[in-house]
């Protein structure tokens, strides 16, 4: 975990109203583990007072500008544009200055090697996915449940291809994929492999549902939630999210941005999970 | 650089016997216990690290949302969640002790028996420096009235608190007053040997789409640059009103923002909603200041406090 200033090495639209930023990060990949996100804040004006949290989507080094240097090592996510910050971000150019501080949470447990992974995307929160997949690979086979509203909302599937992930899309109205729910290819792959992992991030009705389907099944779940977040660093308390055993008299919160963002499902309260995280469902794919 | 280094400026302060290195110190609840921040800035370098508000029984908080940002500023409905007094001499006490820094505890009660039960407990705790009352709390025994909302409960309440604490004791004073001198006379009357002010001041936001409030309490304290007109001019009716020391609060980001505390009169700051933004942002700040005074050719931070010309 640092606070680091640094600049814009990219920032691409990828599909209507996603983007693609590239960030320089000499050194961030030794500290990243797949899962984790970073806080970020534009250092060119200052619309937005609080940095906003994304997941970091991968990291990659490009060649250096002259011979006999490092290659130049960057970290990038991808967002989608919902409100003030994001909207200032999509107006960011390459060499433009930005702060991170991060890497921030718990990210993924990889989990036993061998056994099947299967991996639920929805829109984007497919982001942690993907650090995740690259880590799996080498040790378990792993397939990636992509869904989204319209083809628009489906992102970077090639990449996870490859990687060698065996991927499946679906989308709400079948412009690309198959037409329905990602959870019911979800209920299919279990069918086949029962003992597989799932690992989770998207919008929250998409994480209850599946919940539902591992929790009814006994099967393994890691979710990664969402949670509007101040700090990041577990001081402000505004992100939190009821721990199982939950109660006004033995309250259990857990800091999204400390504890998590990725939980192992009984870590959770499941009950009223959805009614009071739910509040981007409008926003989000 | 050269001979500047031989005379570097004085930025020691000392606030009801509490000898701190430099006027600058974390404000309650955006600071977790310290240990949060390690990683990302010297504890030591601080004047105080001051700790989320206690209480004697952990709380669970609010439910969520419990924060929204708005313009320049933000809202929080924590709920003053906390771990318990126990809580806190079990699992955070252990990292501060480490801290070569004052440690200055924020409290809160329900009740008055629970404020003066806090208090004495933390009486008996050496590593604390002191401790800051948070009034801005309902008296749960009386129909829910903010104890600091009104002179005669927040004259009660640190009466009370001031017979069982064996510390130096610091009001904490909430700004939703109509004149906040007559509070400050009060708590100084009552025994408070030092004043911070403010707190956050009570606003709402809504949500146009779902027409519901943003924040799931409704209401929150709004906190960050946006208050700071608000909280220069309140600490300035409050040193006037008082003799003891007082530490201002609210909205403070960059070195200039602490400085018009301390010229108004204040004679310590705490930084708060600006650590979510820049966890380096106190650090940044004292170096702000002692460079101010190099430029300013100031020998001793105290030179500064109270120099309002008028
Ligand atoms: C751990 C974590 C990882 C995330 N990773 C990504 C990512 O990889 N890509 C991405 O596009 N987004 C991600 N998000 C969500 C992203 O942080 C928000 O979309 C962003 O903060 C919105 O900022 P804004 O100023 O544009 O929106 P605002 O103007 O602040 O709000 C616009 C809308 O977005 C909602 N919103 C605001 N903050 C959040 C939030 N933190 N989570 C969910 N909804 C929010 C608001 O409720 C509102 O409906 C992540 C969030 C968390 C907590
Ligand atoms: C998230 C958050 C939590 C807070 N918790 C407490 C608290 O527990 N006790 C307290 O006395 N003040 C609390 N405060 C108020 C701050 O200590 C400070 O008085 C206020 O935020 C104004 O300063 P600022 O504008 O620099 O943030 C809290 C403020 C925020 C933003
Ligand atoms: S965002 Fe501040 S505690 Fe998690």
């Amino acid at each position: 975990m640092k606070n680091f200033k640094t600049i814009i090495l990219s920032n691409q639209e990828l599909s209507p109203g996603y983007y693609r930023m590239r960030i320089l990060a000499p050194g961030f990949g030794a500290m990243a583990r797949p899962g984790q996100f970073i806080m970020f804040r534009s250092r060119m004006s200052h619309p937005s007072l609080l940095r906003r949290p994304f997941g970091i989507f991968r990291i990659g080094h490009l060649p250096p500008d002259c011979e006999g240097q490092p290659p130049k090592e960057y970290l990038e996510i991808l967002y989608k544009v919902v409100g003030r910050g994001t909207s200032v971000m999509q107006e960011l150019h390459q060499g433009d200055r930005v702060e991170v501080l991060g890497p921030l949470g718990r990210g993924f447990d990889a989990g036993q090697p061998g056994e099947e992974k299967i991996l639920v995307g929805g829109g984007i929160g497919l982001v942690p996915l993907y650090m995740l997949a690259e880590e799996l690979m080498r040790t378990s086979p792993v397939r990636l449940l992509m869904g989204g509203r319209t083809r628009d909302d489906i992102l970077a599937v090639t990449e996870f291809e490859r990687l060698g992930v065996k991927t499946y899309v679906s989308t709400d109205d079948g412009s690309l994929g198959e037409e329905g729910f990602v959870t019911e290819a979800l209920v299919r792959a279990l069918e086949n492999s029962p003992a597989a992992t799932v690992y989770a991030c998207g919008p929250m009705p998409m994480i209850e549902a599946v919940y539902q389907i591992c929790a009814s099944r006994g099967v393994g779940l890691q979710v990664s939630l969402e949670a509007l977040m101040a700090c990041g660093v577990g001081a402000c308390l505004g992100c939190v999210v009821k721990g199982a055993g939950h109660s006004d008299q033995t309250p259990r919160y857990l800091c999204t941005c400390k504890e998590g963002p990725v939980f192992r499902a009984e870590q959770l309260d499941w009950s009223r999970l959805g009614e009071e995280n739910g509040y981007c469902e409008g926003c989000k794919s | 650089m050269m001979d500047s280094r031989k005379k570097r400026p004085s930025l020691a302060v000392e606030i009801a016997g509490i000898k701190m290195k430099n006027p600058v110190m974390p404000a309650s609840g955006t600071f977790g216990y310290g240990e949060e921040y390690a990683g990302y800035l010297d504890l030591e370098g601080l004047g105080a690290i001051v700790t989320k508000g206690l209480s004697l029984k952990p709380k669970a908080g609010n439910p969520t949302p419990r924060i929204a940002e708005t313009t320049s500023g933000m809202l929080n409905a924590i709920g003053l969640q906390n771990v318990g007094i126990d809580g806190f001499i079990e699992y955070k006490l252990p990292f501060l002790r480490e801290v070569n820094t004052p440690v200055i505890i924020n409290f809160f009660g329900n009740t008055l028996e629970e404020y003066g039960e806090v208090a004495q407990r933390l009486s008996d705790i050496p590593e604390i420096a002191g401790v800051e009352l948070n009034i801005s709390c309902p008296n749960v025994k009386q129909g829910g009235i903010v104890f600091g909302t009104d002179p005669v409960c927040a004259h009660e309440v640190v009466a009370h608190v001031r017979k069982y604490l064996k510390k130096p004791l610091i009001a904490k004073l909430t700004p939703n007053v109509t004149d906040i001198a007559v509070v400050a006379r009060a708590v100084e009357e009552a025994g408070a040997d030092a004043i911070s002010c403010i707190n956050t001041i009570t606003g709402m936001a809504v949500d146009v789409r779902t027409r519901r409030p943003r924040l799931a309490n409704r209401t929150g304290g709004l906190s960050g640059p946006a208050i700071r007109p608000i909280a220069v001019r309140m600490v300035h009716q409050v040193v006037q009103a008082v003799k003891v020391p007082v530490i201002g609060i609210g909205g403070i980001v960059e070195a200039a923002d602490a400085l018009e505390f301390l010229i108004v009169g204040a004679s310590a700051v705490q930084v708060g909603t600006a650590n979510f933004v820049d966890p380096s942002a106190m650090a940044d700040i004292i170096a702000g200041l002692e460079k101010f005074l190099v430029e300013e050719g100031i020998e001793d931070i105290r030179e500064l406090i109270g120099s309002l010309e008028l």
